[in-house]
């Protein structure tokens, strides 16, 4: 098996953006994941979203671990290097990619066994660490690549395509993150392009830790009525909290919804993110309250979406360690070795 | 008769108890005098309340080596007085608190005790309970400087330096010196048959360990970014690294820190940091010791398959498992040599030396983007936590890093065809691309999953063939790139190997054995895969001895897997004990085997 790279014809109808690139730049290869996978619609809006954004291709570091959600990042922004690394390692393999070289947008993509089994300590870790970074989850709620084993995010009680029920709690890789404190907090579905693009916009602008949970039905394990993670069963039990629209700060900002239902996020970088409320009590800025509403709507078996929580004024982890505003991957020896003068003071402390 | 700068001084303490300040300032306070010294911290899994000993060589003649019988004892731990009087040589001085009178335990007919009433001492001077403790440390060193006919001038400054700005701590050290000093010199017969004097031997070099070392030349080497997990004994090399950097690589104006150092939540993901940073182009590295490899072993395969350059610090301690993690062994050589599944093997270096330590981190880190594959260096816990004597740190500023086969934008713009996995040159080695060159040149996908030439996944048998090959000719440029064995070879029939720590008795033990009419050719390793020296070496000796302190012989193990060598061409003398090997035991393993054999010497002995 080869990939097969998409053939690049620009329809003289495709949109250039700012940086005169269209949609097709953005894309990768041809997805080799089953017809019909959720995870080809999440890969597909996060090469929407980097293209609204116009953000070079080439200037993505695309990492993952193992599994069906990990091999997605061969299929968005075929012009920026990738790294398919090692099951449930992605935060750390991420997190040493982005200390060498803070100014690539880093995008690392996971799937449900990936993140919240074998993964799960290094996902609480990297939430702490607070790299720079969006964090997708594919959750399908099954182990599709090994045809169709539970996984650690599946509902109690839900069942398996034979049938059989799960006996254990699920592990909420959105409540553990508002817990840890990512900085930004989101869940959508892989279904509804119309949400999850401007969630992707505004986790890549977000400087810190951006998690986007992503209810992504798997076609051939766990798509059918005694799941929970079906198409069906999210379309009927989504409860939006919030629609997202990111306004970047030179564009004309248009008011699209009525005064009271509005409430504008001021980003790091100048931009606005609009955030439809429709609960009028929803604070996207409040941590407890996000994991409150987010647990309470689990207890009764609803999904909620949307922007949970963002902190507008995060930091990272460059900030945090002090580092240069040049990459560390960019300095020779001139500048990172102290030289044989500085050596003869080490010297004469060790005598 | 006196005897100068030759002795072993044991000091027997509870661990906790503030004994490794006054003992680290007496064997400084010798190497100031221009004595070499070798220090060694013999410590327990522990923090408070458990035996800890700390041992001094001091030795003219530079013998470094540990030795199972001491010449002076300083017994302050009840718990262990048996043991440590069993431990002097016949004629060796016990030193003890004789404020109760002698205890029992410490009765040997053949031994000199001289008796000290340091807890009177220290009662009626000092009223502070803390104190009370911290100064019993302090008197028995005064009478030290008074028994060893030690420089008190030198003392008496180190305690200055030490104390700077906390300068009330500095007179009640200074008093608790000279009380010491004063009863010995009032009381006892000083100095001891046994003393020191300053001497010229030691020119520039300094006294230094090898985790230190090794941070240092890390910093030197160009490392940017460090991810470790604390596990004992590498811990102090990540926070040497620290500590260097933080003055090293600041910058004066803007503060800001040229390097990225993680503590991370478990050592798979301080060497998943490593390979993230390094697949991005940053020197990166991990101190761990062998519970830490075992658990890289995943990340090592990835790097190895996925080539990857990474920079690895093993600080090998006792195992298996968590064995005994404050004793030194040299038990980690097969597990870091193959770790991985599937057909992996990774490049070792092996110092034997603080200075070795610096040269060869900084060095690794151009071997690792040299080779884009993962660098173990192989130290352990006698060379990485122990003080010793030794060349100073040198570095050639005109000394530049190897970065190794990395495209840059403008070579992209001038090349027809980019394959990751090409291998252009005929070594074995392609050419890398860091992300975000090139706009539409150079990006790949890096996967641990088998490839092709051009980076793209492919199950293809012969393709997957063709890589591993490449892989193995990788592996034949990595002999010719890394430090080939030191060899001494007068054509002697005999021969002996060693690496690392098990360098550190060899002069004593060449010099032990040449007494007993026994000359041998030396070889030490300093690298995996072996060069062509090696099985040189072998073939042409007609006994070969290994020395290695783990139980399997893991060095001849690789030897013998590696090289076209027999196993029964090499005599393994293997110490697993957990202190380091001594001189001793290696000599009485060589002359049991020449007895056993029947082989002549070279000399007749003159018994």
């Amino acid at each position: 098996m080869t990939f097969v790279a998409k053939p690049k014809v620009h329809h003289p109808l495709l949109q250039f953006n700012e940086i005169g690139l269209t949609r097709r730049d953005y894309e990768g290869a041809v997805s080799t994941l089953c017809a019909g996978c959720g995870h080809d619609s999440v890969s597909a809006a996060v090469a929407i979203a980097c293209n609204e954004l116009a953000i070079p291709p080439h200037r993505f570091a695309k990492i993952s671990g193992i599994g069906c959600s990990s091999k997605t990042p061969s299929y968005f922004l075929g012009a920026s290097h990738g790294f398919n690394s090692v099951h449930g390692r992605m935060p750390s393999v991420a997190t040493g990619a982005n200390l060498a070289n803070h100014e690539l947008h880093c995008i690392g993509v996971s799937g449900d066994g990936d993140s919240a089994s074998i993964g799960v300590g290094q996902f609480a870790h990297i939430v702490r660490r607070k790299v720079n970074m969006l964090y997708i989850v594919d959750n399908n709620g099954t182990y599709g690549l090994t045809k169709g084993q539970f996984s650690a995010t599946n509902d109690r009680g839900s069942t398996s395509k034979k049938g059989v029920p799960n006996l254990y709690s699920p592990i909420d890789l959105v409540s553990m993150a508002l817990q840890i404190g990512a900085s930004f907090v989101a869940r959508s579905f892989s279904g509804d392009k119309q949400q999850l693009v401007p969630l992707i916009k505004a986790a890549i602008m977000h400087k810190g830790f951006a998690f986007i949970d992503v209810i992504s039905p798997c076609v051939m394990f766990n798509n059918h009525n005694g799941s929970t993670k079906s198409y069906q069963y999210v379309r009927e039990h989504t409860a939006s909290m919030v629609d997202a629209q990111l306004v970047m700060p030179h564009e004309q900002i248009e008011i699209e919804y009525a005064p009271g239902t509005l409430k504008e996020v001021d980003m790091p970088d100048g931009s606005v993110l609009r955030l439809r409320k429709i609960s009028e009590t929803y604070d996207p800025h409040d941590r407890v309250g996000a994991l409150n509403h987010v647990q309470r709507a689990q207890e009764q078996g609803d999904v909620i979406t949307g922007l949970l929580y963002v902190d507008p004024i995060a930091s990272d982890i460059h900030e945090v360690l002090e580092t240069p505003s040049t990459p560390l991957n960019q300095f020779g020896e001139a500048e990172l070795c102290p030289g044989s003068e500085a050596l003869t003071t080490v010297n004469a402390g060790f005598r | 008769m006196s005897s100068y700068n030759d002795f072993v001084i044991r000091f027997a303490n509870v661990n906790g108890s503030g004994s490794a300040s006054a003992n680290g300032m007496f064997a400084k306070a010798l190497f100031r005098m221009g004595i070499p010294v070798a220090s060694r911290n013999i410590f327990p899994s522990n923090i408070q309340g458990l035996p800890t000993w700390f041992e001094v060589r001091v030795s003219e003649q530079e013998y470094f080596g540990r030795r199972s019988k001491v010449d002076i004892m300083v017994a302050m731990n009840a718990e262990t007085f048996e043991q440590d009087v069993a431990a002097l040589r016949p004629g060796g001085y016990l030193l003890f608190d004789s404020t109760k009178g002698r205890d029992p335990r410490l009765a040997r007919e053949d031994i000199v005790p001289v008796g000290v009433p340091i807890s009177r001492l220290i009662l009626s001077e000092f009223t502070d309970p803390k104190q009370r403790q911290l100064f019993k440390n302090i008197v028995y060193l005064g009478v030290l400087t008074s028994l060893l006919n030690i420089d008190f001038s030198v003392i008496t400054s180190m305690v200055s330096t030490q104390y700077k700005g906390k300068d009330e701590l500095i007179q009640p050290n200074i008093h608790a010196l000279e009380m010491g000093r004063s009863y010995a010199q009032n009381y006892l017969d000083c100095p001891l048959p046994i003393q020191v004097r300053h001497s010229e031997r030691l020119g520039d070099r300094i006294f230094v360990d090898g985790n230190e070392a090794a941070a240092l030349g890390a910093i030197y080497g160009g490392a940017t970014v460090c991810a470790w997990y604390p596990i004992t004994p590498s811990t102090s090399m990540a926070e040497a690294y620290e500590q260097h950097a933080g003055k090293l690589r600041v910058d004066p104006e803007t503060s800001e820190r040229k390097f990225a150092i993680i503590q991370a939540e478990d050592e798979l993901a301080a060497l998943g940091i490593v390979i993230g940073a390094g697949w991005n182009g940053a020197r990166a590295f991990t101190a761990t010791s062998g519970p830490g490899i075992s658990l890289m072993t995943e990340f090592l395969g990835l790097a190895y398959f996925a080539e990857i350059p990474a920079v690895l610090f093993d600080i090998q301690r006792a195992g298996p498992s968590t064995g005994m993690p404050t004793r030194t062994q040299q038990a980690d050589l097969l597990a870091a040599a193959y770790a991985s599944h599937g057909d992996t093997k990774h490049p070792l270096l092996f110092p034997a030396s603080p200075r070795e330590c610096f040269d060869f981190a900084a060095s690794a880190f151009d071997f690792s983007d040299r080779l884009q594959t993962p660098i173990i260096v192989m130290s352990d816990l006698d060379l990485g936590m122990n003080e010793i004597t030794s060349e100073a740190f040198t570095w050639d500023d005109n000394r530049k890093y190897d970065r190794g086969k990395v495209l840059n934008s403008e070579d992209l713009d001038n090349m027809e065809v980019f394959g990751r996995y090409l291998d252009v040159d005929g070594d074995g080695i392609g050419y890398r691309t860091l992300p975000g060159t090139h706009p539409s040149k150079g990006s790949f996908f890096t996967r641990g999953t088998s490839r092709d030439e051009y980076a793209t996944y492919t199950e293809d048998p012969d393709a997957y063939s063709k890589n591993m090959d490449r892989l193995l000719s990788k592996w034949e440029t990595a002999k010719s790139l890394l430090p080939a064995a030191e060899i001494k070879s007068e054509g002697r029939r005999a021969g002996i190997i060693y690496y690392g720590t098990t360098s550190t008795p060899m002069s004593e033990c060449l010099a032990m054995l040449d007494e007993q009419g026994i000359e041998l050719d030396t070889m030490r390793i300093r690298a995996f895969p072996f060069g062509p020296e090696v099985v040189e070496f072998i073939d042409n000796h007609e006994i070969v001895f290994m020395v290695e302190q783990n139980r399997d012989a893991q060095m001849k193990m690789l030897m013998t897997n590696e090289l076209d060598v027999l196993p029964s061409s090499i005599q393994s003398i293997l110490y697993y004990g957990g202190m380091s090997i001594s001189a001793d035991f290696i000599v009485d393993e060589i002359l049991s085997y020449y007895q056993a054999n029947n082989i002549p010497r070279i000399k007749v002995l003159s018994t």
